[in-house]
């Protein structure tokens, strides 16, 4: 099937899957980049709010209500997950840290499956985005399309803030150097609560738009959790931009892979970090020194 | 009594126990002196005799509760908690498989563990190993995986400790990874690829291409295998892609964009669990379904109540049980009356895969009036038939395969559901011994007993 119509399909695949890959990991990589805490609860967080949204939906029968009722709850759950538990875990090593969030990702998940069991659920796209759109080379799913679009926006949201708001040069110089924006009096710990809300939210949100394609389950978080922390290393720890282009090599590896064979299509994923690790050990946006 | 001795049996009070029993072996029924009897006439072996010494014997599955194959797994342990159930309260049903049960195994109850193997051959080993050593289980049991299954097979074989598969539908499993230890209950790829080719050959005719999705471990390859053999010897179907997935896989895109460009007519769906589900619901996202017909060989719990039956209506499967069966078979509606009232849902064909597994040893046990494991092993290769909630059916003595039928359904319109779980349509029951190959076709060699 290596022919040029399946190559551009498959490239579109790549890219549709890269968003999302990026969106997800964006929200790991600034809470990694600003609180040092690497958050292994990010994958039960993109399940949450997967099922917030759904349960939302199940309600009103409005996917609009459902994607704010993910997103906003996972930013909650972010909130306090962080000033109940995680902000005691800063000052110690990180394999507490990496313990106490796989811990948690385990409760969530086993949380969910308690009350809503282990089938799958389904959360059906808005009428107007469902169904085939022809785009030329093939038919692809009007879906998938507005999703592209829908994550663009997003990461587009997510820069504004980032890089044209106060908060966001707070939060951009935290990264760099978190004692000294304390010592300028700027209460760092508010903007770490906001950071890992931040970080949070755009989990639950990957989540609840990624519904109507992967149709939702208490393990859903688990294998987009291998891909993220593979996108970050690749883009760089700690790096917005990285983390966005990471995403969308990763995406493309993976579709353009599985044209030929797609046995290998995450070896090679894995093979492209070994490469990245061992030709830039820091990213290929990462700042080199940066924990 | 040398060998009492040998055994341990050191205190004056215990020789003098295991003295009067055996004395007292010719006026009792054989059933209360077997334990004592054994013991003289065996060396000890695997967990016996030690996991049979006191009121209660052990057995122990390793189960998916997490992961692709979650859903499939806890129907699973349903069925095995009932069967156990049943062993040990005599229920009717149980004794219509196994007469010689009475409130417990050869005087003894049941005990069940259960662990959570995720699907992962080397977390099911590790948890079985721990419930030999701990518990001195007598049965394992487990996998919703083939995977699982060879490796439990082997490390059964190795440990010396009886063990009967769960769901496993890879040809391996009682083909070239056999062993003398391990027995399967269900059907799996070849008699699957048997029953449902001529099926699918008179359906949709002859000289169609074929795509395929293929989960990427034993089961998906050799189910791909035995279906594409037969589709292209009897029907001259052409494969024009086979699309091989890692298990666990959430996004399908690429993998029907390549169908997309394929030309198939026709999609053979091997992957399970979760990865079918999610298969089937994006292969209608991108508009394949139903422009091309999707095919279940292998039979998928759950599949229509996830999907929805929209996704299923009209699609072809093999299984080896479904409910409504319980119009054709006495037991198959004794099984399904229990497993509803107890559980408040009709059962998956896994659940009653796993029943069946344990009832069937609860026969062996009781029939050989022994739990000395080449005695239980001896009593399943009599091949001696008996009836099951599928009709007559017995064990093939070269390969430790259960000789059974294979059910083929078809999905149905929603408009024509009867009830919220009438989602197939059974077509035929297709009898067992014509789908299987030669005993040594897959290269079984079972090994030692001892």
């Amino acid at each position: 099937m290596i022919n040029w119509p399946n190559f551009i399909s498959q490239c579109f695949n790549g890219l549709v899957l890269g968003a999302l890959l990026a969106l997800i990991s964006s929200g790991l990589t600034i809470i990694y980049g600003t609180l040092g805490v690497l958050n292994l609860a990010h994958g039960a967080m993109f399940m949450l709010g997967g099922y917030a949204g759904w349960l939302a939906y199940s309600y009103t029968s409005s996917f609009v209500v459902a994607v704010f009722a993910g997103a906003i709850f996972v930013m909650i759950v972010g909130v306090v997950m962080e000033r109940v538990i995680i902000r005691h875990f800063y000052s110690r090593p990180h394999e507490d840290q990496l313990l106490v969030t796989f811990g948690l990702g385990i409760v969530f998940v086993e949380a969910i499956r308690f009350f809503f069991g282990g089938l799958s659920k389904a959360v059906p796209p808005p009428s107007f985005l469902a169904g085939i759109t022809p785009v030329g080379f093939m038919f692809y799913p009007t879906y998938r399309l507005a999703l592209l679009g829908i994550v663009v926006i997003a990461l587009l949201a997510l820069y504004l803030v980032l890089y044209r708001t106060r908060i966001g040069m707070i939060v951009r110089a935290g990264i760099e150097d978190s004692m000294m924006v304390g010592s300028l009096g700027i209460d760092v710990d508010k903007i770490f609560m906001l950071v890992f809300g931040i970080g949070a939210m755009a989990a639950g949100f990957a989540g609840i738009i990624n519904a109507p394609v992967v149709s939702i389950a208490p393990d859903v978080g688990e294998m987009i959790l291998v891909q993220t922390f593979v996108v970050v290393v690749i883009g760089g720890v700690g790096s917005f931009p990285g983390a966005v282009l990471g995403g969308l090599i990763a995406g493309q590896i993976i579709s353009i892979t599985s044209m030929f064979n797609p046995g290998y299509s995450y070896v090679m994923l894995f093979v492209a970090m070994t490469l990245v690790l061992v030709l830039r050990p820091y990213g290929l946006l990462g700042t080199a020194g940066r924990e | 009594m040398s060998q009492i001795l040998k055994l341990g049996a050191v205190s004056r009070r215990k020789l003098l126990q295991a003295g009067v029993g055996v004395a007292s072996g010719a006026l009792l029924p054989p059933t209360l002196t077997t334990s004592a009897l054994a013991v003289g006439d065996h060396p000890s072996i695997g967990t016996w005799p030690e996991g049979s010494k006191g009121d209660t014997v052990s057995i122990a599955a390793a189960v998916p509760r997490t992961g692709t194959y979650a859903v499939q797994g806890e129907d699973e342990l349903k069925g095995w908690q009932l069967a156990v159930e049943h062993i040990n309260n005599g229920d009717p049903l149980l004794k219509k498989i196994a007469p010689k049960v009475d409130k417990g195994l050869l005087g003894k109850k049941v005990n069940l563990l259960a662990a959570d193997s995720a699907a992962k051959p080397n977390q099911a080993v590790q948890e079985i190993q721990t419930f030999i050593n701990q518990n001195k289980i007598l049965l394992m049991t487990g996998s919703t995986s083939s995977a699982v299954a060879v490796a439990l097979n082997k490390f059964a074989q190795r440990e010396r400790v009886l063990y009967v598969t769960g769901i496993s539908g890879s040809n391996d499993t009682t083909g070239k990874d056999c062993v003398r230890y391990g027995f399967r209950q269900n059907f799996y790829g070849e008699t699957a690829a048997n029953a449902i080719g001529p099926v699918l050959v008179k359906a949709y005719g002859k000289g169609k291409k074929a795509a395929f999705m293929t989960p990427d471990y034993t089961y998906g390859h050799t189910v791909t295998k035995s279906v594409n053999d037969y589709l292209t010897k009897n029907g001259g179907w052409t494969q024009v892609t086979d699309q091989v997935s890692p298990l666990g896989t959430q996004d399908f895109s690429q993998y029907l964009t390549n169908i997309a460009n394929s030309g198939a007519d026709v999609i053979v769906n091997v992957n399970w669990g979760r990865d079918a589900v999610l298969s089937v619901q994006q292969a209608k996202q991108f508009g394949l379904t139903p422009k091309m017909q999707m095919v279940i060989p292998y039979q998928i719990p759950f599949l229509a109540k996830e999907t929805g039956p929209e996704l299923t209506e009209g699609v072809y499967a093999a299984t080896d049980f479904w409910w409504t069966l319980e119009d054709k078979y006495p037991l198959a509606k004794m099984f399904v009356d229990a497993f509803y009232k107890k559980y408040n849902y009709r059962p998956e064909w896994g659940a009653n895969n796993a029943y069946m597994s344990f009832a069937i040893w609860a026969r062996m046990v009781s029939e050989a009036r022994s739990f000395y494991p080449p005695d239980v092993i001896s009593q399943y290769e009599k091949g001696e038939k008996f009836d099951s909630t599928v009709g007559e059916v017995y064990f093939r003595r070269e390969d430790h395969q259960l000789v059974r039928p294979v059910v083929i359904v078809r999905g149905k319109k929603p408009s024509e559901m009867k009830n919220n779980e009438d989602y197939w349509e059974v077509l035929e029951v297709v009898p067992g011994e014509p789908l299987m190959q030669k005993p040594d076709a897959f290269g079984c060699n079972l090994g030692d007993y001892t």
